[in-house]
């Protein structure tokens, strides 16, 4: 066991955990922080995604100590009210089935448009390639990235 | 005053959020009843009468509606809601929704499965919106002392429509709570309809949106612990020797027992590790050694269990149906037609693994989890436990997917057995891995279709389907029964057309779990049936569209076909150009979709389009429908293009993602879905859209390269 001092959501949270067990786990089991999903453990569908100093990572995948002081955002950090593009997008498209992946399919979409602000199809689905949706949501999620991308551009854009 | 079988009103409040819910009110729908009774909640209480209880209103007018159906992501939470304000006379905003804990002496039959939502509570909840509506106009019109055919309601308040005087909903519940509920009441008419048959947005969507929806694995109990269970790699294996010596004095790690999971009828053995975190369980499960005995069980793999089916073929089928004379008409007919169609075994794989929380207190036992039968769960513990029935309550959770695997039993049983063995509350947490290889699974089929036509039309249609049989695991279910599924996913008008037919399956036997999996054997008689559909039209020497509309000889069919011709453009398409169609009944709803693919630059297969013609009959939420459409493809899309569950030695082979690759964003193109405008009953929403989309593929791909697929999944890249 080893202490950490983690900067998530723009607050400093100090745990106790193995340095082995994944960000996923402390966000999820230590820090009640439950939006980040456990999906598959091995980086393969992306229901755990976060940003790591705005970069989408995989949790489950990401030992704490490997975290160091870099910034962590996850979907609670995302906005306080919905807000975010994004969020304003994926109610207009009415994405969410299930919504179970849809969490972490939205970090993957902020981080994509952070550095990418006029996505092609082609670049959505390059960039969402590693979130898997069982309920098949994934004609509505490209919509909604381009309406996303759009309502970003509108001044003053909302939750930025 | 039976407490214990009539609505608890002090429970029930606990889970609204109201403090001064007046008036509420629900249905009584005694078994074999063919109608409902609809009565308050005090006169039930007094009667003894177990009441579904499930619109409340409080002083404020706020209406709160506990929904007895699991959500899952197709909609209850919104079809509910919907129906009920639409007759009540309320906006969606006023009206809140909690899920229904688990009690089937209270809610009767609660399993979400069968597309049954707003087909089977339709009229029940129409009614009982509009049995309150009618109390609160009567409230109304007495509290004025005015005919009550004077005032109407709206948008939560009655008014007097000569004086415009005007009472809001919360100012007239306690005069209405006194009232007897009118046996029968007005029903509002489907061109009035301000809200049924709107595509308003899913309320729950707002939490699903920033990680404040609560799933199973979200829920957490004070004092709860983490477990998971090292369970058999085989079917039936049991445990031999068990070495926890490393594992017990790991960080973390409370307790290492060893536990049974009632699989049907038999038992899966496991080694459940307790920690206080689902890491520390995880990672204790690595250093656990077990050896199982798998003796005496047999260790199939794929191959052997196709070879297994395909040899059923040969048997004399159980037989559901026939018509005519099929082998005489058959022998005697101008044109013959065979094939055989394969389909595979599949997980259902919700993003959500399956999980549990079991508290179990003397002789008090609690669930939480997702979960699509809470009634069948309760009634299972009740009997494993030797409790009664009211000693158990099940609270469902948002479930993230559930596709028919959250209807079993299993997991619930168990982690009431390990919550009861430790005495604390625990949440089991199954691994992709567990989720993926412990069953149960869709069983695959292997189909011998013939036909024989005469004058381009069939004159006699037969299959044998060679399948586990799911009714046949139960304990002591009659192995010699017919399945009743092998028409399914074929229309009446269909059968009813045809003079010599005849539908028959072998059940196959094997140890493999199997069970529902979203829309059942359509799924893969779909698969076959439509495949088959388009060899005989191209053997009649037919349009495939037309074939279907000479053997579909109602409007509705004819309406439905119409309309696929419109939005593909079908009459105009040249010749193999790549269209493929494929129309399937299920759950009382037609869906026609037809697929265009074409062949790239780098030769590689595309889709180019999917039209999708649902008529689902009266229906609630054409959104929440066309996305169920959407979903349905995908997951269709998936079974018959990218993933598979192999079998080796006894044990699943495809253990996670890597394996069981399902269909990513950039494999679905967009996705157009039409609904039909009829007045026909409400059909299923959730399922129907599936089993056609494979079909339709494969006769595209034929239409554009003369290949004919009868085995599935194949490898589009290799076409």
């Amino acid at each position: 066991m080893a202490s950490y001092k983690l900067s998530i959501n723009g607050t400093t949270h100090a745990v106790e955990a193995d340095p082995k067990m994944p960000l996923l786990w402390v966000l999820r089991d230590l820090l009640n922080l439950t939006g980040t999903k456990y999906g598959c453990g091995m980086a393969q569908c992306g229901a755990c995604t976060v940003h790591l100093n705005g970069n989408a990572i995989r949790s489950c995948s990401m030992p704490v100590s490997a975290v160091g002081n870099q910034k962590i955002t996850t979907i609670e950090g995302l906005s306080t009210d919905n807000s975010h593009a994004v969020q304003q997008a994926w109610l207009a498209e009415q994405v969410p089935q299930c919504g179970y992946c849809q969490t972490g399919q939205i970090m993957s979409a902020a981080a994509l448009l952070k550095r990418n602000p006029n996505p092609s199809d082609r670049d959505i689905d390059i960039a969402m390639q590693g979130n898997i949706c069982r309920c098949g949501t994934y004609p509505r999620i490209r919509k909604a990235i381009h309406k996303a991308a759009a309502l970003m551009k509108q001044p003053p854009a909302k939750g930025f | 005053m039976q407490s214990k079988n009539s609505i608890n009103r002090r429970a029930f409040l606990k889970l609204s959020s109201f403090t001064s819910a007046a008036l509420t009110i629900g249905f009584y729908f005694p078994a074999l009843a063919e109608e409902s009774t609809i009565m308050t909640a005090e006169t039930a209480e007094n009667l003894g009468i177990p009441l579904n209880a499930f619109i409340s209103i409080d002083k404020t007018g706020k209406v709160f509606i506990l929904n007895h159906r699991s959500e899952m992501g197709q909609g209850s939470f919104q079809a509910v809601p919907q129906m009920i304000a639409e007759e009540l006379e309320v906006s969606l905003d006023d009206v809140e929704i909690a899920f229904a804990p688990g009690h089937q002496t209270k809610y009767g039959n609660q399993i979400t499965g069968g597309s049954s939502t707003v087909r089977g509570a339709y009229k029940h909840l129409l009614r009982t919106g509009a049995t309150a509506r009618e109390m609160l106009l009567e409230a109304a019109a007495k509290k004025w002392t005015v005919p009550k055919e004077e005032c109407y309601a709206l948008n939560g308040a009655v008014i007097h429509r000569p004086s415009n005087k005007k009472l809001g909903y919360g100012e007239l519940v306690e005069e209405a709570a006194k009232l007897t509920p009118p046996k029968t009441v007005p029903l509002k008419e489907r061109k009035d309809y301000k809200i049924i048959g709107k595509p308003l947005p899913r309320q729950d969507n707002a939490d699903k949106i920033n990680g404040k929806a609560i799933f199973g694995l979200d829920k957490k109990l004070p004092g709860m612990l983490y477990a998971v269970v090292e369970r058999s790699p085989h079917f039936l294996g049991k445990v031999k020797h068990v070495d926890d010596s490393a594992v017990r004095s790991m960080p973390g790690v409370k307790h290492v027992i060893k536990v049974q999971m009632p699989v049907f009828d038999t038992i899966r053995e496991g080694i459940a590790i307790v920690a206080d975190n689902t890491w520390a369980a995880m990672q204790a499960r690595k250093a656990l050694k077990v050896e199982w005995d798998t003796s005496g069980f047999e260790h199939l793999d794929t191959a052997g269990l196709y070879t297994r089916m395909k040899e059923d073929l040969k048997k004399p089928g159980l037989s559901q149906r026939t018509g005519g004379h099929f082998e005489a008409a058959f022998g005697k007919a101008a044109k013959k037609l065979e094939a055989v169609y394969e389909t595979p075994y599949e997980a259902h794989a919700c993003m959500e693994p399956l999980n549990c929380i079991a508290d179990v207190k003397g002789d008090q036992v609690t669930i939480y989890g997702p979960i699509q039968g809470p009634d069948w769960i309760q009634r299972d513990l009740a009997d494993r436990l030797k409790l009664p029935m009211e000693n158990i309550t099940v609270h469902m959770t948002f479930l993230g997917g559930g596709f028919g695997r959250k209807a079993f039993t299993d997991y619930t049983t168990e982690a009431a057995l390990i919550s009861k063995e430790i005495k604390a509350p625990v949440q089991v947490v199954w691994t992709r891995e567990d989720d993926m290889t412990q069953g149960p699974f869709r069983p695959g089929a292997v189909y011998e279709c013939k036909a024989g036509l005469n004058q381009g039309r069939i004159a006699a249609f037969q299959t044998k389907m060679a399948a586990q049989n799911m009714g046949h695991q139960w304990p002591k279910a009659d192995k010699s029964s017919y399945n009743d599924s092998t028409t399914e996913g074929l229309s009446e008008a269909f059968i009813n057309g045809i003079e010599h037919y005849s539908f028959a399956d072998i059940p196959t036997d094997s140890t493999i779990p199997v069970m529902w999996w979203r829309s059942v054997y359509s799924s893969t008689n779909g698969f076959a049936y439509e495949s088959f559909m388009d060899e005989l039209a191209i053997a009649a020497e037919k349009d495939p569209l037309d074939f279907r509309r000479q053997h579909l000889r109602e409007e509705r069919y004819a309406a439905l076909i119409d309309m696929l011709e419109e939005k593909t453009g079908w009459r105009s398409r040249a010749k193999n150009s790549g269209w493929g169609v494929a129309i399937t009944e299920c759950f009382k709803s037609v869906v026609g979709e037809a697929v265009k693919v074409s062949r790239q630059a780098d030769g590689k297969l595309k889709i180019d389009r999917i039209v999708a013609v649902m008529d689902c009959g009266w229906y609630v939420n054409p959104d929440i429908i066309r996305a169920q459409v959407e979903g349905s493809i995908v997951m269709a899309l998936g079974a018959a293009t990218t993933h598979e569950t192999h079998f080796a030695d006894g044990k699943a082979v495809e253990t996670n993602f890597h394996q069981y690759q399902m269909p990513r964003i950039n494999d679905v193109p967009d996705i157009e879905v039409y609904i039909m405008e009829n007045e026909e009953k409400p059909g299923g929403v959730g399922e129907p859209g599936l089993p056609p989309f494979a079909p339709a593929l494969c006769n595209a791909i034929f239409d554009l390269t003369g290949k004919r697929i009868r085995k599935l999944p194949f490898n589009m890249k290799e076409i």
